[in-house]
């Protein structure tokens, strides 16, 4: 129990950690790196890119999942790659694949960080529709197939933290929620938006636990100006790859300013209402995780500290401790949004 | 024979630990090392801590002696997890940066709850060793029944930490309340037995 196996994943397919390092300079001198590619020192990133691919991160060939369907595959060869520049870009260092799809929360699956991979093998994120329901001129349940339809697929690369004091670095593929929210087109009534997870008691093992005291499904919300903000994000992949079941497949909501619990995982329904809708955390422990969950070094979390994170993966000696930001440092894009709102009463 | 029963229990306390340093030194500890350090430490402290609280009833219920005669070192080396556990709180999680240690230690209910459990099994083990024990006389039999106090923090240190998954915390709570429960009933029993003889 104690002795885990070693890592199956060979060093030489692992992307050099050089290769996150500095990804600015790296994209500013890339002819530079482009020479250096050819002359064999090998850079699994680009190399498995398909050609006239510019995305700035895939996953390890030997990691890639197989397209959940046949019609993903079209989706995914016309990826828009992500900017130079903030605030869909950052500088820092990508969590490396391995650790982004091996260290989740997603209690579906099991409650210690290693259970979404190991228990989620059969979980089918084919065929999917999200039902939309409230306050719109368009309810129904849509495929997830004619949701993508229209939607051109790009890649942002954002910080996640989570409450827990520990974040990432990850490369999203998505669309903005926004785009999705117009075209079923809510009404005046509509004031916030409300997320649920799948629940499937066959294929989510952390669903029948006695000792998870969650009351399925999951559910999360957003107001309706934060669910139009342009940084909210709509995911289907990440590292240019479908999105692995333990990260939320086949689409789930990315806030990058919000801790991660906001970004809830496995859609299958959107409902829009009037009134603030009641979500999993909140629920559950309300002095500790409030509806907003905006990313706040200045309110700590009553049981640990949230001034600090520790930015994965670390090693013990040569530790990442770094400041946390204010909305997780978006808050040039998003802090309008609390324009005269105490954060610290409205966490 | 008896003699090999003291390092063999010795060597076997010391697995978990050369395991974690292997671990470490194999950079398999996860993406979050010291996370995953602080929880083994804690659950392996309060693992000792339980076989310490078993080895009474044990001897009680089989007559062995050979329970009882190893229940110090199983003591001490719930000390001596707690101590590891402590320590990479300390340097990994804070990096000693003694201030928030300080915040921690006093604004954090958990923390306090699992800092006095530690102070009381550093106080036992100092109170350990038998020149203590005949020094301390019968004061030292109410020194170390705090072992409970520290057994019932400790289970309450980590109930307070978790999220949701209460599975572990209930199955070390329901041991805990089985050992201290087969003791109240002990004591109900012979103390009724001596009141009938009187």
């Amino acid at each position: 129990m104690l002795i885990k196996k070693p890592s199956d994943i060979k060093p030489s397919e692992i992307t050099p950690e050089s290769v996150y390092r500095n990804r600015r300079e790296f994209m500013v001198d890339g002819s530079k790196l482009l020479f250096g590619a050819m002359a064999g020192t090998g850079l699994p990133a680009l190399a498995s890119a398909q050609n006239g691919d510019r995305l700035k991160a895939r996953a390890p060939a030997s990691m890639q999942r197989p397209a959940p369907a046949p019609w993903w595959v079209d989706k995914f060869s016309n990826i828009k790659p992500a900017p130079d520049a903030e605030p869909f870009f950052t500088g820092e260092s990508l969590t490396p694949y391995q650790d982004v799809t091996r260290y989740n929360n997603f209690y579906e699956f099991g409650m210690d960080k290693g259970d979404p991979s190991a228990n989620s093998g059969a979980f089918k994120p084919d065929p999917w529709s999200v039902q939309i329901t409230g306050e719109v001129a368009k309810p129904g349940t849509y495929h997830l197939e004619d949701i993508l339809k229209p939607v051109d697929l790009e890649e942002r690369i954002y910080r996640l933290r989570c409450v827990e004091a520990w974040s990432m670095v990850i490369p999203w593929i998505g669309f903005p929620l926004a785009d999705l929210i117009k075209r079923f087109e809510p009404t005046a009534n509509a004031r916030y938006v409300e997320f649920e997870t799948l629940v499937d008691r066959n294929s989510m093992p952390g669903v029948t636990s006695r000792f998870a005291i969650v009351d399925w499904p999951y559910r999360e919300g957003l107001r309706m100006d934060e669910a139009m903000n342009p940084l909210t994000m709509m995911v289907v992949g990440l590292y240019g790859n479908y999105l692995p079941s333990q990260n939320g497949a086949p689409m789930r909501l990315i806030v990058p300013w919000k801790y991660g619990f906001k970004s809830i995982k496995s859609i299958v329904k959107i409902n829009f209402r009037q009134t603030q809708p009641n979500t999993t955390w909140n629920d559950l422990q309300a002095n500790e995780y409030g509806f907003f969950a905006n990313v706040n070094p200045g309110v700590h979390h009553p049981r640990w500290r949230q001034d600090m994170e520790r930015r994965l993966p670390q090693t013990l000696f040569s530790r990442q401790h770094i400041e946390t930001r204010l909305f997780n440092g978006y808050g040039e894009h998003v802090a309008h949004l609390y324009d005269g709102m105490d954060l610290a009463r409205y966490y | 024979m008896g003699k090999l029963i003291k390092p063999s229990v010795f060597g076997f306390a010391l697995l978990p630990f050369f395991a974690l340093l292997l671990r470490i030194y194999q950079n398999d500890l996860g993406p979050d090392p010291a996370q995953e350090l602080s929880i083994e430490t804690g659950e392996w402290t309060l693992r000792f801590l339980l076989l310490t609280l078993a080895m009474t009833p044990l001897k009680q219920i089989t007559s062995l002696g050979v329970f009882v005669r190893h229940r110090r070192m199983l003591g001490l080396f719930a000390l001596f997890y707690a101590s590891v556990h402590f320590l990479s709180w300390m340097a990994f999680l804070l990096g000693f940066r003694w201030f928030a240690i300080a915040e921690e230690l006093v604004e954090r209910p958990y923390i306090t709850v699992g800092f006095s459990a530690f102070l009381i099994l550093i106080a036992l083990g100092v109170t350990s060793p038998k020149a203590m024990v005949r020094k301390l006389g019968r004061n030292w039999k109410r020194l170390h029944r705090l072992v409970y106090l520290a057994a019932i923090l400790g289970v309450v240190h980590l109930l307070w930490i978790l999220r949701t998954n209460i599975g572990e915390a209930v199955l070390y709570g329901s041991i805990l309340a089985l050992l201290l429960g087969y003791r109240i009933l002990r004591f109900l029993h012979t103390g009724k037995r001596v009141k009938s003889a009187a």
